[in-house]
């Protein structure tokens, strides 16, 4: 998994910016779901082929991954980064969120604190800089 | 935990050979099936490999986190590989990213 990266095009068709804003936003959310679902395959994970090709959440997940990641191409390739970035950045808001209430995974002060700081971080990395 | 991280690490350098392969890149499909691109893509899937054996056992909202220091290996990459300013806005966001992956991991 990893994250992803390409070159910013400029653009100035407001209509064409606006379509990158709102495919990027929904990746972030397609994103959180595959992760929900590679987790909820790897939870029943064993080594076996039948058992694998069985996995229908891991399968549904990284399938789900993949085209993320074409969309996210897409969209980046007509959108500013600067401002794409911080949106991308909610993809760990969101998965944190299901991971408390899909999961059940225990809530603290310490992961909420994280989060704020590595999206505020992503925003600031895709902040274009004058050197 | 261990895994994710090199998942990561794994995953920045398949995204290093990615812009490696993508200047080789012309209007031929086949140009797609430069040695660096594959090597790329092959990274990638190695890494998405060890991530989903690193969050097997673990919480998923502390481990999905971690897959942000793949910007911080990224940044790194770019400065050594390809020569690219490590500007301060760059650099503040890595602290920042670090930062918060410690907070994470102090929360698990």
């Amino acid at each position: 998994m990893s994250t992803t990266a390409t070159i910013a095009i400029p653009q100035s068709d407001p209509r064409a910016r606006r379509n990158s804003f709102l495919l990027v936003f929904a990746c972030t959310i397609l994103g959180s779901a595959a992760q929900l679902l590679i987790k909820t395959g790897m939870n029943h994970f064993s080594p076996h082929l039948a058992a694998l090709v069985t996995n229908l959440p891991l399968i549904a997940g990284y399938a789900l991954y993949g085209i993320n990641t074409l969309m996210m191409v897409l969209a980046l390739k007509n959108g500013e980064m600067s401002l794409l970035y911080p949106i991308i950045a909610l993809t760990y808001v969101w998965t944190t969120l299901a991971s408390y209430t899909l999961l059940g995974e225990p809530s603290n002060i310490h992961k909420n604190v994280g989060i704020v700081t590595i999206v505020l971080g992503v925003a600031v990395m895709g902040r274009r800089g004058n050197k | 935990m261990l895994l994710v991280f090199i998942a990561s690490v794994i995953g920045s350098f398949g995204m290093a050979f990615l812009k490696m392969g993508s200047a080789h890149l012309t209007r031929s499909i086949w140009s797609f099936l430069n040695p660096k691109l594959l090597f790329g893509i092959g990274l990638f899937l190695g890494s998405s490999v060890f991530y989903a054996w690193g969050i097997k056992d673990g919480q998923l909202s502390v481990l999905y986190p971690m897959v942000s220091l793949g910007y911080v290996w990224g940044l790194l990459w770019a400065k050594l590989f390809f020569n690219e300013a490590l500007t301060k806005q760059k650099f503040m966001g890595l602290g920042l990213i670090l930062l918060g992956v410690c907070f994470v991991g102090m929360g698990s």
